[in-house]
């Protein structure tokens, strides 16, 4: 199927050893994640296989442990707001970038991106130096808005994407229509932008979601967030309860990654490239 | 309105200046209105991202401990030449400031500050501080020469001279195992301080590994999934993004399972006969390089799948067709256009890979700590926020560099996600 038909047989030799490779790496990639999630039913709490039996107990602990309990309820709360803050703004500056005459536009995208490329300890500890100046620290605001930071280069991005095949005659014909600029914008250019919104939101909600780093620095344990109750768990011995709350992520980024692919259709459909 | 009319009545050439002047508001206020969709983004990213990193940056520098706590010694070392221990005014104003940091509990501050550059000077501070409480008088000289001799090093007094400045390349040069003697020289640091370059080799060092590792297993399965119809490859393509998509936490706690001595992997190297004992494959340089390579496998992989999928197949068909073997035409035809995405991918993976933190923390050894990882260590542990933020400094200073080629090599705006 890989070779093409003129191939000779040393070159289908080359194809298939080229297809086992690939075929090694794709384990590679997936096998660790497929291999967490079984041991997380095991009934004992040893990681070994074959499993010793089967047993939802870990996910009943990770349910009704009030540590994992409050943890879920504080990354929940940071990142949807986390992730309003930055679709909000990301979008507007997108928005605005798109327009092709605001100066310096080069220099500004570099900053606005930036926040993706900094190393996430350098953010974390100049965060927490600054934020405990205006008494930040500790809170849930200044969580949400170092996760909102993290978050906005994602949305500029996915949000540009889409606007680089959009179609500004659209605007300017609802413009010339007698539409104000708010009408316009509410019902021709946000409908034809939403799955670029939208997968940039669903990035920056996973950012926040995923984060441990500024959470390790800022937060205290009140708002201490799913992934820092796994990072302490992970410190000192891996119960089967972080395997339990391992897979349930894997499950989230499973349905995470559809939706973005179901999206990413969408947006073709909208501005009629491809399938 | 008047104005227009008025230019009116003056003829056709000043009516054409007016429509220019009237086009060039209408630019500016369109420019105005665009700039207005940025400003929020841009002034949230100032104030909360680089503003506190610009004031981290200046921590690296800043040096105020002595000169807020010692004011009296550091204006009566002003007048001090430099070439003798310095005269009773100066150790009378020493005696005086340490009665206040006594008061403020604030002389092991000073002492642990003045102890970067002159060891074992923080328990001679505590001690002098003990002076301090017993009481008495002075002559002061005197009594702390008899206390501890070393109170009549001119060396020592220079240093606390130059620690009382508002600024010190110190912690700098600490990061680069430079340091600067009593005269003010730069040499090499002490054997057992300098830790520091090491630490910035191992890391970038690591970081090539890893960059290298990802492109070795990168680059045939970007272009399988180029040359495969889009039905199989989509399907293919959920085996990068899976990963892509889940936490990184879950994707290292998955090596620590994988790896650890009486983990899957060695049940199965055991049950292969593969092995006859158990093999140490976390916790050092394997097990790192192996989970961070994992970790950026799909950031490598998909800019050059995107460029690879702009390689018309009609190319490699023409290649052949003119007489090229199978190797030439891949090589001398289909690389070299695949280089944009290798470049960018590659660049985009040895960026991330300089700034990992949790992952070395969890998998690696003490020797395959990263430079995040000791930002963190003299942030949280010991307290040294100034080397922190010198090390930040460094790393944040290559990073942006990295960035700053990227931008002008591949622009970030190209950066495809998903």
């Amino acid at each position: 199927m890989l070779a093409p038909s003129y191939a000779t047989p040393r070159e289908k030799l080359t194809y298939f050893l080229f297809a086992v490779f690939c075929a090694l790496v794709f384990l590679f990639l997936i096998g660790p994640i497929l291999v967490i999630m079984p041991l997380s039913f095991s009934s004992e709490p040893w990681f070994t296989y074959p499993l010793p039996g089967l047993s939802l107990r870990w996910y009943v602990d990770f349910f009704t442990d009030e540590r994992w309990r409050i943890a879920l309820q504080n990354s929940g709360i940071v990142a949807v707001f986390a992730t309003l803050i930055a679709t909000g703004l990301g979008t507007l500056a997108a928005l605005g970038l798109s327009r092709g005459n605001v100066p310096f536009a080069g220099l500004i995208l570099s900053i606005l991106i930036s926040p993706m490329i900094v190393p996430v300890v350098i953010v974390a500890v100049a965060m927490f130096f600054g934020f405990a100046a205006v008494g930040l620290n500790n809170t849930y605001l200044g969580l949400i808005l170092a996760h909102a930071i993290l978050g906005t280069p994602f949305v500029v991005i996915t949000v540009t994407a889409t606007l680089t095949g959009f179609d500004r005659t659209l605007t300017r014909a609802a413009a010339s229509l007698g539409a104000s600029p708010w009408t316009t914008f509410r019902t021709i250019t946000l409908p034809l932008i939403a799955p670029g919104v939208t997968s940039g939101a669903l990035f920056a909600f996973v950012t926040s979601w995923d984060e441990v780093v500024v959470a390790l620095f800022l937060a205290s344990p009140d708002q201490r967030t799913l992934p820092r109750q796994m990072f302490s768990g992970i410190r000192e011995q891996i119960s089967p309860t972080i395997t339990a709350a391992a897979t349930l992520l894997v499950f989230f980024a499973a349905l995470l990654m559809l939706t973005l692919e179901l999206l990413r259709r969408r947006s073709e459909r909208l501005r009629g490239t491809g399938g | 309105m008047t104005v227009a009319t008025l230019e009116g009545e003056a003829g056709p050439a000043v009516d054409r200046t007016s429509l220019k002047t009237k086009l060039r508001r209408a630019e500016r206020v369109n420019r105005a209105r665009s700039f207005s969709l940025v400003a929020p983004l841009l002034l949230f990213v100032l104030a909360v991202f680089a503003l506190p990193i610009g004031l981290m940056l200046l921590r690296a520098v800043e040096n105020t401990e002595v000169r807020e706590t010692m004011p009296r010694t550091i204006a009566a070392l002003d007048a001090w030449d430099g070439r003798e221990t310095p005269g009773e005014d100066v150790f009378a104003a020493f005696a005086e400031d340490l009665v206040q940091t006594q008061k403020d509990r604030t002389t092991a501050l000073v002492g642990k500050r003045i102890n970067y550059e002159v060891p074992g000077a923080r328990s001679r501070f505590l001690k002098a501080g003990r002076l301090i409480d017993a009481g008495g008088g002075g002559p002061w000289r005197e009594k702390f020469i008899a206390a501890d001799p070393e109170w009549g090093s001119v060396d020592f007094w220079a240093i606390m001279k130059r620690a009382g400045n508002t600024f010190t390349p110190y912690y700098l040069l600490t990061s680069l195992d430079l340091r600067q003697d009593a005269e003010g020289a730069v040499s090499r640091n002490f054997a057992d301080q300098s830790i520091f370059v090491d630490i910035f080799i191992r890391t970038i060092w690591i970081s090539l590994l890893v960059t290298l590792a990802t492109l070795v297993l990168g680059y045939p399965v970007a272009h399988l999934l180029a040359i495969l119809p889009p039905r199989h490859a989509n399907v293919l393509m959920i085996l990068v993004l899976l990963p892509f998509t889940t936490s990184i936490l879950v994707r290292t706690t998955a090596w620590i399972v994988l790896l650890q001595s009486n983990g899957v992997l060695n049940d199965i190297l055991l049950a292969l006969n593969l092995t006859t004992e158990r093999v140490q494959l976390i916790f050092n340089r394997f097990g790192t390089v192996l989970a961070m390579t994992h970790i950026q496998l799909p950031f490598t992989i998909l800019p050059i799948y995107s460029v690879m999928k702009s390689i018309p197949p009609s190319h490699l068909r023409a290649a052949r067709s003119l007489g090229a073997g199978p190797l030439t035409a891949f090589v001398s035809v289909y690389m070299p256009q695949t280089l944009p995405g290798v470049g960018a991918g590659c660049l985009l993976t040895f960026i991330l890979s300089l700034g990992y933190y949790i992952t070395p923390a969890l998998v690696g050894g003490p020797q395959d700590q990263m430079v995040s990882y000791f930002v963190a260590l003299y942030t949280n542990r010991e307290m040294n926020w100034g080397q922190a933020s010198a090390l930040g400094a460094i790393l944040l200073l290559i990073t942006l560099a990295l960035y700053a080629l990227f931008n002008r090599f591949v622009g970030i705006d190209k950066v495809k996600l998903g």
